[in-house]
């Protein structure tokens, strides 16, 4: 019995068509079968944001969707966050500032914050702290992560 | 992942025969604790029926008279960024914000934190002392279940073979009302409860006309516990009469030891949760911050 399915979708503004399994989760579709392993497995189960994206338009863990799910919406990954050779100011504060060790986290910090910025421009630290607490960064590195939002939040600003 | 097939319901009686026709079917709505419990294999799951395309099923209505109907599988942002409900059931707030994180409230939805029926469940608490009451639909057309009724043991309910939650329904908001719901957990967020709580109230100058409390994380259930809004009823809030209704609860709670908390942390807890969503009740009541 197949259980193979074609999941029309938009991934990062592009049209995709994919030939997916009814049991894979969209985090599996876009990693093994699409190749965008800018998108990171850690727990698998809801806990610590490394498979953030944004789906039409609002941010969720990646592996608790179906890709059945997505069958036509808009998926936003980390691969579509850079403006061709042009870092998104977040990823250059990122950078700059070294809001990151390992880097494992760093792909859903980025979308996380981004989704963030979208809906409030100018948050505060503690704003900031609570719309991340779903992202975990086992290096500890939460006090340069929440400077480097708050910098790129002023930049995008300015 | 276990081998599971997808189906997407467009209509209340398509997800019931598709609900009905399948042995291991699941209601797929935000996903957050079911995809878990398919991939881990703590549940027995061979389909998916999604019900997020039912407009009944993703919409909020609110009306002065008829009260506040949420479907089912509206996600908790929704909820916080509605303004009908940040201004009259700021208690289902208090709840919504703290599932689970940002990502976790993209998808998770009240219908689905009652329906998977989890003793320390954040909305439960909330939807019971809001009167809430669930519309089932099933085989045999539509019922309505109290929110205190529903859950029978940890991750049961009475739903039956072909039934899921379409909506939820709250009435409408009284003159000089309030409730609130807290959770107590070690850390700052992002952490399920060791005890949670929640309290309606309405009051007549300093007396109560009406009293719900509820706990969470210290029974198989989450613990309508009439006994502790019968000690306000009919009462002035004083100091004397909020005790007489945390004692209730204190005496309500029938926790267990785990690596959360223990019994006597949580008998404690109980009463200290109550004596604060009782205040914060009343401080919404009359209009103030909780």
């Amino acid at each position: 019995m197949s259980d193979r399915m074609i999941v029309s979708t938009n991934i990062n503004g592009e049209p995709v068509e994919v030939l997916a399994s009814e049991r894979d989760s969209l985090l599996e579709v876009l990693r093994d079968r699409v190749g965008l392993t800018g998108t990171k497995e850690g727990c698998n189960n809801g806990n610590c944001g490394a498979c953030s994206v944004i789906l039409d338009g609002r941010l969720v863990n990646s592996c608790l969707v179906m890709a059945a799910e997505v069958d036509g919406s808009d998926v936003e990954t980390i691969e579509g966050m850079a403006d061709g050779e042009n870092l998104h100011p977040l990823q250059q504060i990122f950078l700059e500032e070294a809001a990151l060790q390992c880097g494992i986290c760093t792909p859903g910090f980025l979308i996380s914050a981004k989704a963030l910025l979208e809906e409030n421009s100018s948050p505060t630290e503690h704003e900031i702290r609570y719309w991340l607490a779903g992202n975990l960064c086992r290096c500890t590195g939460y006090d340069k992560i929440i400077r480097a939002v708050q910098k790129a939040a002023e930049t995008m600003n300015a | 992942m276990q081998s599971v097939k997808y189906a997407r319901a467009n209509t209340v009686d398509e997800a019931v025969s598709l609900l009905s026709d399948n042995g291991s079917a699941y209601v797929l709505a935000g996903g957050t604790d079911i995809i878990v419990a398919a991939r881990e294999r703590t549940r027995q799951v061979d389909l998916f029926v999604d019900v997020k395309h039912i407009p009944e099923v993703m919409a909020i209505s609110f009306d002065a008279d008829a009260g506040l109907t949420i479907g089912a599988a509206t996600p908790c942002y929704q909820l916080y960024n509605n303004d009908d409900i940040k201004q009259h059931y700021q208690c289902l707030v208090d709840s919504a914000v703290l599932i689970g994180g940002t990502a976790i409230q993209g998808r998770a939805s009240l219908g689905g934190n009652l329906c998977n029926a989890g003793p320390a469940a954040d909305s439960i608490p909330s939807l019971i002392v809001l009167e809430g009451v669930a519309t089932v639909a099933g085989p045999n057309g539509r019922r309505e279940v109290a929110a205190e009724d529903f859950c029978t043991g940890p991750g049961t309910s009475i739903l039956t073979q072909g039934e899921f939650v379409v909506s939820l329904h709250f009435p409408a908001p009284k003159p000089n009302s309030g409730a609130r719901f807290l959770r107590f957990i070690p850390r700052n967020e992002m952490d399920i409860a060791v005890v949670n709580a929640a309290a309606s109230l309405q009051l007549d100058g300093d007396t109560v006309t009406q009293a719900r409390i509820a706990i969470g994380a210290v029974a198989p259930t989450p613990l309508f516990v009439t006994a502790a809004g019968e000690a306000l009823e009919g009462k002035p809030l004083s100091d004397e009469t909020i005790a007489a209704a945390a004692a209730a609860a204190r005496d309500a709670a029938t926790p267990i030891d785990d690596m959360r908390g223990s019994i006597v942390q949580r008998k404690h807890l109980s009463g200290v949760l109550t004596e604060r969503v009782i205040r914060g009740a009343a401080n919404r009541a009359r209009g103030v911050e909780a």
